[in-house]
């Protein structure tokens, strides 16, 4: 049974804040999601599934969000792989509606972290009591850490150069002085990126991605119920997920999860790689943007450095992604999921403005949790207005 | 007091359960083991109860030549945990063991810019707290 076309993306909302000392993750999630129904022209009394990842919420995750917001869905996922978990839930979603389970789910995400001073990268990273964190805590490891390994690699193998990293932050920031709510709009070059401090050996400041609060929510429905509402259907043609780690100390470090979720994708949508015109690439830093296109097979391994460079990855580019200034400028609440699903969304439906993407049919998302040099997993979607 | 407080082991330790009891005994007694497969033939790195490629529980435990390469690293300028941010910048790496292996350590004993990936190392034992042994990795002599 193939997924393609069966459910949409009827509405989606992005949290304005990027700093609410004053609003608790709940009301955040809360005022998403009124923000979602009212872009699909629905009301919470149509919502009967609901995807959120639990993380951050009480023993009973989801649940206690559902009573805050006194919901009794027919389905729920709290499916928590990381930053990628919305791009998952969104693909969840799509095949219980395909399945009948239900008929209009929510994906929803909110978090406080900048307003909590929450270390989303350079904190200790896991801590977790899990068989393999007894075998890394000990040493130090950070989120950062664990990508710049992975940079720290492929520059040894292929040359790739601290410069070719440095552009994709370049690019999202230019993308984040379109974008009004983005965090830091004011212009950066490649030079100002490699005079920013290094915060784990290649990577610099401005190679991480920022952290603020922030929160937003997706309304998904049947490609039927989506024909008489508000928006434009934006229909989930392909999906795919997998996760990837170190394989009981066997792996190649730079196969990442997307060259699996990637090909499942494809597959699934029966698209090619140059059907897409836009893509949504998790930037938590921009080695995981770089890695990811590779894996994705949007060039061959090894030949990303030279990929990016150049302002390919420019709105006006050859191969825009990112639109909204990415993790890098525009947000970073902790798990960035849900704002890759948005930004496609709202670029297929030609609704972005200055940065609007030329004649936008197909975009890609690329969801990655956890981190590429440990463990991680990764979600790919691809969507269309057509 | 201060000198008291300075002694005191602040990063994490890892938990010790009966899984990884062995591993962690042969590192007080100075010596590093991966695992085999005693029906299969598969290697493993960490240390846990049935192979992974077939289920197999019958392990065979190998001891390490305590050699390998560097296969990728990363020193790390920023970090707020408790005992990592006292002794910034250090050294993460993922060593490549002779026995085929990849695992996750520091490399002590050389400077971030002396580090190059498939540099030859050697294993140092660090006695971390009574109970603990570490196994970390220095440029090979
Ligand atoms: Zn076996």
């Amino acid at each position: 049974m193939s997924l393609s076309r069966k459910a949409c993306v009827a509405g989606a909302y992005e949290h304005p804040t990027r700093f609410a000392p004053d609003k608790s993750m709940f009301q955040i999630m809360a005022e998403s999601i009124r923000g979602a129904l009212d872009d699909a022209g629905l009301t919470i009394k149509d919502v009967d599934g609901l995807c959120t990842t639990g993380i951050g919420m009480g023993g009973m995750g989801i649940v206690g969000f559902c009573d805050y917001l006194n919901l009794t869905p027919n389905f729920v996922d709290s499916t928590a792989i990381g930053g990628s978990s919305f791009v998952a839930h969104t693909a969840h979603a799509a095949a219980a509606i395909a399945a009948g389970l239900c008929e209009v789910c929510v994906v929803v995400y909110g978090s406080t972290a900048a307003s909590s001073r929450f270390a989303i990268g350079t904190g200790g990273a896991g801590g977790g009591g899990d068989p393999c964190d007894q075998f890394e805590i000990p040493y130090g490891p950070t989120t950062v850490g664990a990508y710049a390994m992975i940079a720290q690699r492929h520059m040894h193998d292929y040359g790739t150069t601290p410069e070719q990293l440095a552009e994709i932050a370049v690019a999202m920031r230019l993308h984040a002085s379109m974008n009004p709510v983005a965090k830091y709009r004011d212009p950066i070059t490649v030079e100002d990126v490699l005079a920013s401090r290094v915060i784990s050996s290649p990577l610099h400041l401005l190679d991480c991605c920022i952290i603020s609060d922030g929160g937003g929510a997706l309304v998904i429905t049947s490609a039927e119920r989506a024909r008489d509402l508000k928006k434009k259907p934006v229909y989930i043609l392909g999906t795919g997920e997998t996760v990837r780690h170190a394989a009981r100390g066997q792996r190649d470090f730079l196969e990442i999860a997307a060259a699996q979720s990637g090909r499942l994708a494809f597959e699934r949508a029966g698209v090619k790689h140059s059907d897409i015109d836009m893509a949504m690439i998790y930037d938590s830093f921009t080695i995981t943007v770089h890695t990811t296109l590779e894996n994705l097979g949007f060039c061959k391994r090894g030949e990303g450095g030279a990929f990016v460079s150049g302002g390919r990855l420019r709105f006006d580019g050859d191969f825009p992604i990112n639109t909204d200034g990415g993790g890098l400028s525009s947000n970073h609440p902790g798990m960035r999921g849900i704002f890759l699903v948005i930004e496609a969304t709202r670029q297929l439906r030609g609704e972005c403005g200055p940065r609007q993407v030329v004649d936008c049919k197909t975009a890609l998302v690329h969801g990655t949790g956890g981190a590429l040099g440990t463990r991680h997993s990764g979600a790919t979607l691809i969507l269309s207005n057509q | 007091m201060a000198d008291q407080k300075e002694k005191k082991y602040a990063k994490p330790l890892p938990h010790v359960d009966e899984e990884t009891r062995p591993w962690w005994e042969a590192l007080q007694r100075h010596e590093l083991y991966v695992q085999k497969c005693r029906d299969c033939g598969d290697v493993r790195y960490h240390p846990r109860a049935q192979c992974t490629s077939c289920l197999s529980p019958r392990t065979e435990w190998v001891r390490c030549s305590g050699r390998g390469k560097v296969y990728t690293f990363t020193a790390t300028y920023q970090n707020q945990a408790p005992g990592f941010r006292e002794s910034l910048p250090y050294i993460m790496a993922w060593v490549e063991l002779d026995e085929g292996l990849k695992m996750l350590t520091n490399l002590v004993e050389c400077r971030p810019e002396e580090v190059k990936i498939g540099m030859p190392v050697e294993v140092v034992y660090e006695d971390v707290t009574p109970e603990v042994t570490l196994a970390k990795f220095r440029p090979a002599r």
